[in-house]
This record gives C-alpha cells, structure tokens and sequence, in this order.
C-alpha cells in the first residue's frame, strides 16, 4: 500500500506493508530510499527498527509463531498512526512493514523506517510509531511452544528485559 | 437491520466461531451485540471493540450495516 499525506506543504512518501512471506528488511529499507530519491538531498536522518521473533517468551522456548491481522483495520491503523506521527514531527518519508502469518525465530517481524531532516526528528517519530503500533495495530501472535503446548500472547511488554 | 459481528485471535478460538450475522429491528449497545451475538451476558474483561474498522467506546450505538469486531489487546511487533 502506498500513501501520499501533505502535511506542512510537504509531500511526505508513505509505504504500508504486510507481507505473509519472509522478508528482508535492510532490502525493503533499500528499495523505500530508491522510491522516495525526490526529498533524498532533504534527508539528514533515517532511524530504522526492526523486530525480530525471539526463540523465547514469559521463560519458554517458541518454536514457532503465527501472526493473525483484522484484514481493513490493521491498515487503517498502521496508516493512522504514521499520520499521527507526520503531524507531530518534521517526517519526511516513512516505511513500515509488518508481517502476518507463519513466522519462525529469526524472521524480522517489523521494519519501521523514518526519514527527516533532523535526527530528533527521526528518533522519536520512529519510537512513536512502534510504541503505537504495538498498542493499537490489530495483530495477535499465537506461540507454538517447544513442550508442544500453544498459546495466545496476552499482553505486549514495555519492551525492556525483565527485572 | 443486519449488523455483522466478528471475532479474532483467542475469542474467535475460545467462542469456536469468527462471527455472526445479526438480524435486528433496533440499534443495540455494544453490549447488547455481544449478548446478542455469543449468547453471553456482560463483555469479557480487556475486551476492544471496533465499529467499522475504527476503535470506539461502549457507548456506540450500533446500526444497521455496521460491522462490530470484538478482540483481545493487540500484539504485534
């Protein structure tokens, strides 16, 4: 999914994704930059997070994972939340790709990437967009367990190592 | 009045169902839906509710073509 937003007069480049197959992010990072080579001279900051699935969880071993979506919501969300961001900081181009389906430890789950001009800019619009993703996306991941048991994940965490 | 009523992740695996159709002949509350919808009285505790895509409170009013999706707090990333 591409989306233009103009806020502040400025064209800002959007690309929403989700992908059911395994991707690489560093690769749709590189391919965003080609994309959106207009505001390139712009650019002075790109913060890029990228999630990967863990082969642990609540002190379990996760051999696999699936990730359900609200097919409709879960973009409109995502494209909500980057509005959001683009109209509390200076935001010149944002990616975020996200994955849905069969997933195993290792495979990146997550790619937000944003470019400004300025790096606080970058920094916390990007922080923005991940903490509300993680609060407001509908996604679910279920963990297949190496017990063989599965479950539902409940809650997201705050995002540090437990205490 | 048709309303659709979906349901994801671990209510959908927990109510052995990912929806239903509604056939009313006045707007319901949110939690006349779920009642109406699974047989249960009361909405389950942490429960979202979306009104055609959109999050919205337990105050809606739920019309005709709405589409109303119930789900446990989200967890991606």
């Amino acid at each position: 999914m591409r989306l233009l937003f103009s806020p502040r007069l400025l064209e800002v480049e959007v690309v929403i994704k989700l992908l059911a197959e395994a991707f690489d992010p560093f690769e749709e990072v590189k391919r965003f930059q080609e994309q959106s080579v207009g505001s390139a001279c712009a650019v002075g900051a790109t913060s890029i997070f990228i999630g990967t699935m863990r082969d642990f969880n609540d002190g379990d071993p996760v051999v696999s994972m699936f990730l359900e979506y609200y097919p409709g919501m879960t973009e409109r969300q995502l494209k909500d939340i980057v509005a959001e961001a683009i109209g509390q900081w200076a935001v010149l181009n944002v990616l975020v790709v996200h994955r849905v389906g069969d997933i195993s430890p290792g495979d990146p789950i997550v790619v937000v990437a944003v470019e400004t001009s300025h790096r606080g800019d970058a920094f916390d619009a990007c922080r923005f967009i991940m903490e509300a993703l993680k609060s407001k996306a509908p996604f679910w991941k279920k963990e297949q367990l190496k017990s063989q048991k599965s479950r539902w994940v409940g809650n997201n965490s705050k995002g540090y190592a437990p205490e | 009045m048709s309303i659709k009523v979906r349901y994801f992740a671990s209510l959908k695996e927990s109510l052995g169902s990912d929806g239903v159709e509604l056939f009313v002949t006045e707007p319901l509350t949110v939690e006349q839906t779920w009642s109406q919808a699974t047989g249960q009285v009361g909405l389950p505790d942490n429960i979202l509710v979306a009104v055609n895509m959109v999050y919205v409170d337990q105050t809606v009013e739920i019309t005709d073509g709405d589409e109303v999706a119930f789900f446990p707090p989200v967890t991606g990333g």
